[in-house]
């Protein structure tokens, strides 16, 4: 009788032994639909059931945390009685495969988490990794970072939800599989938190929104397989994203949600109206029925499995208080969208689905959330590591380190993305105080004296090298970033992106990561309220970098004391805070001007990390700081370049101490915990002494000023070049095509 | 004295507007729902920035019809002081309170950054306390800003000096490089035949507060508070 | 009854995309393709009994909201 069959289960990604633990819940064979159900709900996108157990491990817990993972967002306590709600997430195969509306609902998608805690979404970041934009490929690259991009500002702009900053990369392992990961942050009243609850047998359950179309079904199982030759024709109906109706949802929802009609709500993101109703009634222990012939559709003929798979955008479950049905409804009916009553709240833990009253599916909710599968699959340490690590310092070419500087301010990851985000509006609610490619972005709390700071960041190339290392660096960079703008790190997201965990490799990868970002966050104080994993990052069996990307939220109690990366004026001291080693290892400088992915990535003692930051909030407080920019990619010279630029060709001249014969050590090595500031003359020794106190190394290294960039070495010059032709290279190099990058010596 | 702000459905710089004229100028504001028939009094009206209605068929067109037009439109041919900013403008060209049109800007990219603009009139509601030529730094952010009019049309803005903002470099010289968005003449922002009514494409309620970047913004709310302290008040529509 | 409007910029209004379009071609390798503007298409689904009326509803609403006349002209095609 069973039309289940291996085809069947294999289309729909389950494996026989999991479609066992499906008899074996229900007590009998499963329905087609069901089985869909459970397809999605089981996949590895919406369970997690190769990472649960690792991300068990990830410290959740702090004296600020008001919600930590298991909601649709984390939320930490910014104080005057607010809240910082925020989370990162990925939408990184739909991008691959259409760039545009991949990631404009990648964008939809995490705004309505936000929103849906009772929060206004206040602000958005993204983290996109690409292909090299030369080489066989480049033409294809520059088309989908164009789509993305396009994707990114068309969402947002047209939603009225500024994007302050984030960050770009290009490497070859991304090429056929870019990562496109998106950060929100928003604002609600401590006390007014809402969650995905369904409470109370007899509540009316409401679907809002757009219709139900057969856009994005098996979205979910896509996103949990690998790309093949086959990929191209797996293109399901592209969801398409609609902005205007997103904005028309988040402001009636949050009127909905100021008065107290409201019991539980969730968006419909990946596995829609699925996996909305059985993650409300799981968390609630309670049971939701839902009859789809009062599903709003607009298509013609759709299944009860299709309309339960759908992943139409732009659609939210709502649960409401019985009585209060005509003042939910009247709300909705002011911004023109229709509330449709599809059900109830019931006490029986099942999600019950009927079809004009028949019932076409019945499992218990506890089956399909808490009960997935959950796998410690098998790690094993890569061979790869054995042949990359070793790496011969001393063999390395000296390179004129003016020429490599150049090179490296040219070289897309580090070059100026102003090509990108003036293509973002990131000035719209007016609360952005650091204008986007300034650094960490920041928005400051209408209502308070606060601001909010946040920064994304990853590494991948380091993870590839070490991934436990790299992913501390990771968390390290982002809260560094943070402080740079006078944040203290009070929360943190994070967004695993790793190839197919059914490898050892992978696992090992990602169980080394997640250990990493454990040790980090601990260290480091900063608690991870909630993320996003993304695996089967990989095409014909080539997997991307292993990449964490780690959002850190932090809290400037003074807004009108915020630190940018940019020197203000002549005369003033640089100061470096920490200290530089001879590490080039996974750099820029390496693989740039060397083409070498090698060694190991910069060494982090977490400690020396945490006096930095502590110190940086300290110092910008008190109002030391005329700028502040951490170090990281390209090491202190592209550091210091990038402060000189954007001041309207204020210049500096800095000496730092010989590391090695070749002064590449000093100039380009990737050192954590390291800051470049500049304050005023006369508040140099207050800022030395300030982090003598702090145990946090730090030298006066130069002056600004003049109209180009001097920097010496051990007393020998090594870069001589005028701002100009510096910020010229580094502002245009995004702009030229691929094959035209060419430097002159 | 009371300002009026707009808000159609995808409006989204109402709160901005907002912002600027409750706490920065300090002057009394409310937000009027596009379904609304009367606009409560206000002495002044903004059509704010945003995408109204998702910006789809053309920016604005939808706009032009809601209810809330009807009462915008006797309070501009009352000589009532109307100011529509960025989709504001873009509305006031679909309804015909103002000529001509925005199309995409011509590199077909959205822009987000200061600009200059050189005010060229001082003789509104919105410019009088500037100076003729002052130049003020404002942000834009669109994809469609590139004003377009026939050339009998643009001749006559010129010549009758309706043409308010032009875009600017930082010395005050309008040049094609100044340009962001391909506007012919360079244009950023024009008035009707009666004065009371501008348009401008730039975002002067991003300017309020220097901490933003700029204040330079300021000088138009200003101006509009002496205007309507110099003319009384008007009678509620 | 099916009208079909077609909306055009009007020749002296300048069109970036389309001339993004034309570049694109050329580089495509099709020389023999001059210029291209590029315009929208509109299907309306018309409740009318003849092609006359259904030709004056779908020009009123073209009027009225799908083309502006400030930039644009259109054409309106009946299926009958």
């Amino acid at each position: 009788m069973s039309i289940i069959d291996h085809a069947v289960l294999e289309r729909h990604g389950l494996k026989p032994e999991e479609y066992e633990r499906i008899v074996q819940s229900l007590g009998r064979e499963p329905s087609l639909t069901e089985l869909g159900i459970f397809s999605v709900m089981w996949s590895e996108h919406c369970s997690y059931k190769s990472s649960r157990v690792h991300l068990r491990t990830l410290p959740t817990e702090g004296r600020r945390v008001l919600q930590g993972p298991g909601e649709n967002a984390g939320a930490v306590d910014i104080g005057d009685g607010l809240a910082a709600v925020f989370k990162i997430e990925s939408h990184n195969h739909p991008s691959f495969i259409e760039p545009y509306q991949g990631a404009a609902t990648g964008v939809g998608g995490i705004i309505r988490d936000i929103f849906t805690m009772g929060a206004r979404p206040v602000a958005l970041m993204n983290s996109l990794r690409f292909g090299p934009l030369d080489g066989p490929h480049g033409a294809r690259t520059r088309r989908i970072l164009e789509g993305v991009v396009a994707g990114i500002a068309g969402y947002g702009n047209s939603i009225g939800i500024p994007t302050v900053g984030g960050e770009v990369m290009f490497e070859e392992p991304y090429t056929g599989n870019p990562l496109v990961n998106v950060f929100c942050l928003g604002t609600a009243r401590a006390d007014a938190l809402v969650k995905g609850r369904a409470d109370g047998v007899g509540n009316p359950v409401y679907y809002v929104g757009a219709k139900t179309g057969r856009d994005g079904i098996h979205g979910a199982t896509m996103a949990s397989a690998e790309f093949d030759d086959r990929s191209a024709e797996k293109r399901p109906a592209v969801q398409v994203g609609d902005p205007f109706m997103e904005k028309l949802l988040l402001e009636a929802c949050l009127e909905l949600m100021k008065g107290d009609a409201l019991i539980g709500v969730q968006d419909m993101g990946a596995a829609g109206l699925t996996c909305a109703t059985s993650e409300m009634g799981a968390r609630s222990g309670s049971g939701i029925e839902i009859d789809v012939m009062h599903v709003p559709q607009r298509e013609t003929g759709m299944t009860p499995y299709e309309i339960m798979l759908s992943e139409s955008q732009e659609r939210m479950l709502l649960v409401v208080k019985k009585g209060r049905e005509r003042e939910v409804e009247g709300i909705f009916e002011k911004w023109d969208l229709h509330a449709a009553h599809v059900g109830y709240v019931t006490d029986d833990g099942l999600l019950r689905v009927k079809d004009h009253g028949s019932v076409v599916a019945e499992i218990p909710n506890r089956a399909l959330v808490d009960e997935a599968p959950v796998y410690t699959r098998p790690t094993r340490e890569p061979a790869y590591l054995a042949e990359v690590r070793p790496f011969d310092r001393a063999a390395l070419p000296a390179v004129d380190p003016r020429d490599a500087l150049l090179h490296l301010l040219a070289s897309p990851t580090i070059a100026s993305k102003r090509w990108i985000y003036r293509q973002y509006d990131y000035m719209v609610r007016t609360n952005t105080l650091v204008l986007a490619g300034m650094g960490a972005g920041v928005v400051r709390v209408k209502g308070t004296q606060r601001a909010l700071a946040m920064s994304v960041d990853g590494n991948g190339r380091y993870c590839y090298l070490d991934p436990r290392r790299g992913a501390m660096l990771a968390v390290a960079e982002a809260a560094r970033n943070v402080a740079c703008a006078g944040g203290e790190p009070i929360g943190a997201t994070n967004c695993l992106n790793f190839g197919n965990p059914e490898r050892p490799e992978i696992m090992w990868q990602f169980a080394e990561a997640v250990a990493g970002i454990g040790e980090a966050c601990r260290a480091l104080h900063v608690p991870i309220t909630g993320g996003n994993v993304s695996l089967y990052n990989e095409t014909d069996g080539r997997a991307i970098f292993p990449t964490p990307v780690i959002g850190v939220v932090g809290l400037i109690e003074d807004a009108s004391c915020v630190p940018t990366r940019a020197f203000k004026g002549e005369g003033d001291a640089i100061i470096l805070l920490g200290e530089t080693f001879d590490e080039l290892g996974g750099t820029e400088y390496l693989k740039t001007i060397h083409g070498r992915i090698a060694g190991v990535p910069p060494a982090l003692d977490l400690r020396r990390e945490r006096a930095l930051i502590a110190l940086l909030v300290r110092a910008a407080r008190a109002g030391l700081l005329r700028s502040a920019h951490d170090c990281s990619d390209g090491g202190l010279a592209v550091t210091v370049a990038e402060c000189a630029f954007d001041t309207g060709g204020v210049g500096a001249e800095i000496d730092v101490p010989a590391l090695a014969a070749d002064p590449a050590s000093a100039l380009f090595s990737e050192s954590a915990s390291r800051a470049v500031v500049s304050v005023d003359e006369s508040q140099a020794a207050t800022l030395l002494q300030m982090a003598a106190e702090a145990g946090v190394p730090a030298a006066a290294i130069g002056r600004t000023g003049g109209t180009r960039l001097h920097m010496a070495v051990g007393g020998a010059a090594a870069v001589d070049l005028p701002v100009r032709e510096a910020e010229q290279v580094w502002g245009t190099a995004l702009e030229r095509r691929p094959g035209k990058n060419e430097i002159r010596a | 004295m009371k300002f009026a702000v707009i808000v159609f459905p995808g409006s989204n710089c109402d709160h901005d507007a907002y912002h600027a004229v409750k706490h920065v100028l300090g002057a009394d504001a409310e937000f009027v729902w596009h379904k609304e028939s009367s606009l409560q009094g206000a002495d002044v009206v903004i059509l704010p920035g945003g995408f109204s209605y998702g910006d789809y068929l053309r920016t604005g067109a939808i706009a032009q019809f809601s209810p809330v037009m009807a009462a915008v439109k006797s309070f501009a041919a009352g000589g009532g002081p109307l100011l529509g900013i960025c989709n504001g403008f873009q509305v006031l060209c679909e309804t015909r309170l103002l000529p001509g049109a925005l199309l995409r800007n011509r590199d077909l990219k959205f822009h987000c950054e200061h600009v200059c603009v050189r005010v060229e009139q001082t003789d509104t509601p919105f410019t009088m306390h500037a100076r003729p030529g002052q130049v003020l730094s404002l942000p834009i952010a669109h994809g469609e800003g590139n004003y377009f009019a026939d050339a009998a049309t643009l001749a006559e803005l010129e010549a009758s000096g309706r043409v308010v903002f032009r875009y600017c470099d930082r010395d005050g010289q309008a040049t094609d490089g100044s340009n962001p968005n391909g506007s012919l003449h360079g244009i950023a922002g024009i008035c009707n035949e009666r004065r009371n009514v501008v348009g401008l494409m730039p975002h002067p309620e991003r300017a309020c507060e220097s901490p933003l970047g700029s204040a330079d913004g300021l000088v138009l709310l200003d101006s509009v508070v002496a205007w309507l302290t110099q003319h009384g008040a008007l009678e509620t529509a | 009854m099916k009208a079909r409007v077609f909306v055009t910029l009007k020749p002296s209004v300048f069109d970036p995309q389309g001339r993004t379009i034309v570049e694109a071609l050329h580089s495509m390798g099709y020389a023999g393709i001059g210029d291209v503007r590029q315009g929208k298409y509109f299907e309306l689904d018309v409740d009318a009994s003849c092609a006359d009326t259904a030709r004056a509803l779908a020009s009123e609403v073209a009027d009225k909201l799908l083309a502006n006349p400030v930039i644009e002209s259109y054409r309106v095609e009946v299926e009958s």
